[in-house]
């Protein structure tokens, strides 16, 4: 939806004219239920390390989440739109985020915040998720240890950008992820193993003992 | 009129008393040893190893299975008095010959004392040792965590369980040489025995209103729980 365009300069940007839908009814609804989406998604706030304090940072004054429509943090899953984990998140604190997941209503998305969250960061080892996208699917990656509020609201930019794309006609996205029931995973465990190889430096801290 | 300002540090006995002195420059080794190191060895010659004085705290080695006895005396005898259990931990070296050292370290805040008591178990052998619980209640969770940590078995521990780690975690004892960084399973199983856990497994409502907890709740609490409302989500 919407026209792309790319400037002499190589950027691409997208603008949402009336004259460029595709079917001007539905793609109005389309866009009305998408904008409204985009400018009031509710947060729900995990966070469980230092990025919780850079997005504390965030909702404050002086970057002041509720320009973005982002007013209301939602502690309860029920009444929330995007899920923002910030921080690590341990294998015992892997069912909490994931039964958490499951409690938000459609629509919903997620935001990965730091490195943490996004692929255990520093924590290479026993007792930490490898990447909560081993858990639940995730919309947009923040990166940063922490990130700065800044890098925080540009995920959210981005996220509401994503919001704006998408098509009711779509609704493939929408579809609630069902774990393997046996396993309790989502995507196939060679898949896990191989997004968890130790990389960089860490691949030579396997401590393995005597 | 102007008031003296006369702050009172913290040790000091009234305002205006001399400061405790900061211990400065420490030998690593040597130095005045705590007196009850010699008290212990006086009182208890089979069950003392020997002490030392590093960085200017004194470690006392006491066998194991006399770890309770010593402790107990420490906390009543009147001339020691040490009322505050810190911690309970354990070390266990790289060297494998070298022994599995079980820490308490203890305070005693009328005399102003700290003894580092150190209990030295066999890796051969089961590692167990008498829990301190019945002389310091804090000892409770000190000692659940070396049991997560290094699998140490404190007999006559009320409740002795995994607390880091779930529990039905079972790859071991994260915190001991031969377990590697990364854990024993790969990722995926990992994450699978981990999204397997029933988080509301043990600490229900429903197992409160089982519990002697029951008569302290608040009322509409209980009037929900007697009516059977579940109450986990």
């Amino acid at each position: 939806m919407g026209l792309s365009q790319t400037t002499p300069h190589g950027t691409t940007t997208t603008t949402f004219e009336p004259s460029n839908q595709e079917s001007w009814v539905a793609t109005r609804l389309d866009f009305l239920v998408n904008w409204s989406r985009s400018k009031s998604l509710w947060p729900m706030p995990f966070g469980t390390a230092c990025c919780a304090i850079e997005f504390m940072a965030t909702a404050a004054t002086r970057f002041d989440l509720a320009r973005f429509g982002m007013e209301r943090m939602s502690f309860s899953p029920r009444q929330a739109d995007v899920l923002i984990c910030a921080g690590r998140v341990p294998f015992k604190l892997a069912p909490v985020l994931r039964r958490i997941w499951q409690q938000m209503p459609q629509p919903k998305w997620c935001i990965s915040m730091g490195a943490c969250a996004s692929t255990g960061g520093m924590f290479d080892n026993y007792a930490v998720v490898q990447g909560i996208d081993t858990i639940i699917p995730v919309d947009v990656y923040v990166p940063g240890c922490p990130p700065r509020p800044e890098g925080l609201l540009y995920g959210i930019m981005m996220l509401q950008e994503k919001v704006m794309r998408e098509k009711m006609s779509d609704n493939v996205i929408r579809n609630e992820m069902e774990p393997d029931p046996k396993s309790g995973l989502y995507i196939p465990p060679s898949r896990i193993d191989e997004l968890s190889e130790p990389f960089g430096n860490s691949v030579q801290q396997t401590r393995s003992g005597l | 009129m102007t008031i003296p300002f006369s702050p009172v540090l913290p040790g000091s006995a009234s305002p205006g008393a001399a400061p405790p002195a900061t211990p400065r420059n420490l030998p690593q080794k040597g130095g005045e040893p705590n007196p009850s190191a010699a008290a212990i060895a006086a009182k208890f010659p089979a069950l003392f190893v020997r002490s030392e004085v590093i960085w200017g705290d004194t470690n006392v080695y006491v066998h194991p299975h006399g770890v309770t006895e010593v402790v107990r005396w420490l906390h009543d005898d009147p001339a020691e008095r040490y009322d505050y259990l810190s911690d309970v931990t354990a070390v266990e070296f790289r060297d494998f010959e070298q022994p599995l050292e079980v820490v308490w370290h203890l305070r005693s805040l009328p005399y102003r004392r700290f003894l580092r008591l150190k209990a030295s178990l066999d890796k051969r052998e089961p590692l167990v040792v008498d829990s301190v619980w019945p002389i310091y209640k804090g000892a409770d969770w000190l000692e659940r965590e070396c049991y997560d940590m290094f699998g140490i078995t404190f007999t006559g521990h009320p409740d002795l369980r995994r607390i880091l780690m779930w529990e039905t975690y079972r790859e071991g004892y994260p915190l001991r040489k031969d377990f590697p960084l990364r854990g024993r399973f790969s990722r995926a199983e990992q994450l699978r025995q981990a999204l397997s856990i029933t988080t509301e497994g043990r600490y229900s409502m429903e197992e409160l209103s089982v519990a002697q907890a029951f008569e302290d709740l608040p009322e509409d609490m209980r009037r929900r729980l007697a009516g059977g409302e579940r109450t986990g989500e």
